[in-house]
């Protein structure tokens, strides 16, 4: 690889600048002042703050309200990016065939993406509704099993996971089919010729070659389903039936913006990100091994 | 380079003469004093608050009021703290009544019976109705102003009481009632279910420990300290919940979920009754295709006895540290609000209540409530019944999360994953630590 050289010893420096500028400002002084807080007992007017110490911390690792939030995150990243990514191969390698009207497709699964979290929220509340939903509604003739989420813990997970990933399938698709487009023809064709059927060219070609993006992929769905998945739940379940539905980040953004305890807020968000930067750092040290860059 | 550093010159030039230029229009000569009033009413309510707002703004010349809407509740409340902390909060904020604790004693406020004597402006505090009063005073002082105020009551179908074999013109008084119409409903058709609810914890178990003249929490409810703990695990809490939990297996109980999510439930004619808030009177008379009325809570009868329901809704909080002379402005707009043409124009408007007893007297002699009977009900549920300590409302720091808790723990009851007893058990165990929390950060 060539290195590239600067002659102006201050210029490259210049060039970062404003990308450090940001990181900074929304990033790094965000997370001490959250470290902060995380220290001290905070009245909710902020006027009152009294240094405990890890008192926040402890408190919290003594909450079995907590470890469930806990568990719950990692049952819901972990459905969302299984169901977002899994779908997403399987839908761009069905859009890189060479059908009529590709370019419609194309457009239509892409879709999704541009549909804000709350809204789509607000779709599946529609389409779920004990009273008023549809899919209830048709599954009321196949089965009496009643799909009540507003009392089983388990259907309302199905489905914020179902309408997280769905806002998240167009992204991935985007990225899987701009991937199965690079692989050389002449590799799809030698396979051809050798006699390999459809599904033996998609597990022994196109998913070895595209694996680079799925690692990418799972990486990026599941620091965003911890992180930002916000707008579906507090649109759909807000957190219920009981505490099933409620993930780390919701209850922090419901102890913190809605309970007004600060000090304990500040905590969950200093352990949310020790976690996913944690996380991030394993699959890079574990899972990147299995992944084949061309 | 040099071309693009000429034409962000350029920019830069254009952008000052624009800031000159700005500068330069001439202000609104005698500028009237600007009054911030940040509120959470949306749709109907929230053009009702513009409108109230209006009729202020033009009945004298020295001060504007400005409505803006900064989200829900929540989310009104949070805008407001960071504002104070910023030290641009409004004058006025509209909090709803489980945030009165937080407000007063978070050291931001004045409190309106304060500014009132500041501004030497007469309020006749003994006409406000008591049960409205008292759950924003503190010594008998009135802390923040009444704004909107409604009750839970009973909503019930006539179309399918008639279809039931029921007789329309009589709501359930009692819970046994209620079963056994509900049993009725459901046999003849007229209905799926039998009744759901709105915000659970408000009208099933805050309001029915008042109704029954129970205690919610220790030191009266918390008005007397904030060493508080729940008491919503005793006999009556547990026989409630755990007869809602039995009904929710034969669907003479539907829950709907929190807030107001349910009311499709009374609306599609899914559930023949419905508890939630008098406010939705207003609501319900324009979007409901059916014949309904409405009725006073359910009640269990001997041995317990009958008190008042308690009131939910919001009130306005004026912010300290405002200039005097806006101030003055704040307190007439208070002062304008809560007079007695103001208070009937409201309650007929929106279904809240009236807070004023000669308002109300007015709306009776005027014969709006022999027009509305079902307008009447929650005055009747709050004025006609005996007042006690147990039933002037509730006072507890962190009574959003509290809501919550015993919301969560009330699913876990329905659902059949926990018993009664441990479900109020698990919210009571939970809520104090809490309210030990609140305590301690409210301590120095």
């Amino acid at each position: 690889m060539k290195r590239t050289v600067f002659k102006n010893r201050w210029l490259p420096y210049l060039l970062v600048l404003p990308q450090m500028a940001v990181t900074v400002v929304f990033f790094f002084w965000p997370a001490l002042k959250s470290f902060q807080l995380s220290l001290f007992r905070v009245s909710p007017f902020g006027d009152k703050m009294t240094f405990v110490g890890l008192d926040n911390f402890s408190k919290l690792l003594g909450d079995p309200e907590y470890y469930a939030s806990v568990v719950n995150s990692f049952v819901f990243a972990g459905g969302v990016t299984v169901i977002s990514v899994a779908a997403a191969l399987v839908a761009s390698g069905l859009a890189t065939q060479k059908i009529r009207g590709l370019a419609a497709y194309r457009t239509l699964l892409l879709w999704p993406y541009g549909i804000a979290p709350a809204v789509a929220g607000i779709i599946f509340l529609f389409i779920f509704h004990p009273s008023y939903g549809v899919l209830p509604y048709f599954l009321s003739f196949v089965t009496s099993y009643e799909f009540n989420w507003l009392l089983k813990g388990w259907v309302a997970m199905t489905l914020v996971i179902a309408a997280t990933a769905w806002t998240h399938l167009g992204y991935n698709i985007a990225f899987y089919i701009a991937g199965l487009l690079a692989i050389p023809a002449s590799v799809m064709e030698a396979a051809d010729v050798d006699g390999a059927g459809p599904i033996r060219r998609f597990t022994a070609i196109m998913f070895p070659l595209v694996s680079p993006i799925t690692f990418y992929l799972v990486v990026l769905n599941m620091v965003f389903a911890f992180f930002e998945s916000f707008g579906v739940i507090d649109a759909v379940t807000k957190g219920g039936p009981g505490q099933d539905t409620q993930i780390m980040v919701y209850k922090l953004y419901k102890d913190g913006f809605i309970g007004l305890n600060l000090g304990s807020s500040g905590a969950q968000s200093v352990i949310l990100m020790a976690m996913v930067i944690g996380l991030t750092v394993l699959q890079f040290r574990f899972a990147e091994r299995k992944v084949t860059y061309s | 380079m040099r071309r693009t550093l000429q034409s962000s010159k350029l920019a830069m030039r254009a952008l000052a003469v624009l800031g000159a230029l700005i500068l330069l229009v001439p202000a609104p000569a005698l500028a009237k004093t600007e009054i911030h009033f940040w509120h959470a009413m949306t749709g109907q309510l929230g053009d009702a608050v513009n409108e109230l707002v209006k009729q202020f703004n033009e009945s004298q010349g020295n001060y504007e009021v400005k409505p803006l809407r900064k989200g829900t509740y929540p989310e009104t409340l949070t805008a407001a703290i960071a504002a104070y902390r910023q030290k641009s909060a409004p004058h006025i904020v509209q909090v709803f009544e489980v945030g009165t604790q937080t407000m007063m004693l978070s050291g931001a406020v004045l409190p309106v019976y304060q500014l009132m004597k500041e501004q030497e402006i007469k309020v006749d505090w003994k006409d406000f109705i008591a049960p409205v009063v008292g759950y924003y005073s503190k010594d008998g002082n009135l802390y923040s102003m009444p704004f909107n105020s409604s009750t839970p009551i009973l909503y019930y179908n006539k179309d399918a009481f008639q279809k039931a074999g029921l007789d329309p013109s009589k709501p359930p008084q009692t819970w046994k009632q209620v079963e056994d119409y509900g049993k009725k409903l459901i046999a003849s058709g007229a209905a799926k279910c039998g009744f759901s609810t709105g915000w659970p914890s408000w009208t099933m178990v805050e309001n029915m420990h008042a109704w029954h003249d129970q205690p919610f929490a220790t030191k009266r409810n918390g008005f007397d300290g904030l060493d508080v703990q729940l008491l919503i695990n005793k006999e009556l809490g547990v026989k409630h919940l755990g007869q809602l939990a039995a009904w929710q297996k034969d669907n003479v109980y539907s829950y709907g979920g929190r807030a107001g999510t349910a009311d499709p439930k009374f609306v599609s004619g899914e559930c023949g009754m419905y508890i939630q808030s008098s406010a939705l009177i207003g609501g319900f008379t324009k979007g409901v295709k059916f014949q309904w009325a409405t009725g006073q809570l359910p009640h269990w009868g001997a041995p317990y006895p009958k008190a008042t329901s308690i009131i939910g809704g919001a009130t306005l909080w004026v912010m300290k540290g405002k200039p005097a002379a806006e101030n003055r402005g704040t307190a007439l707009f208070l002062k304008f609000i809560s007079d007695t043409n103001q208070q009937m124009w409201w309650h007929v408007t929106t279904g809240y209540l009236a807070i004023s007893n000669s308002a109300v007297k007015n709306l009776e002699t005027g014969y709006h409530f022999k027009r509305n009977p079902d307008q009447f009900t929650a005055f009747a549920q709050l004025t006609k019944g005996k007042a006690t300590p147990n039933s002037q409302g509730l006072r507890l720091g962190n009574f959003v999360q509290i809501r919550d808790v015993i919301e969560g723990e009330m699913e876990n009851i329905f659902a059949g994953k926990k018993t009664a007893k441990q479900g109020l058990d698990d919210a009571v165990a939970k809520s104090n630590d809490m309210l030990k929390e609140f305590a301690a950060q409210n301590k120095q």
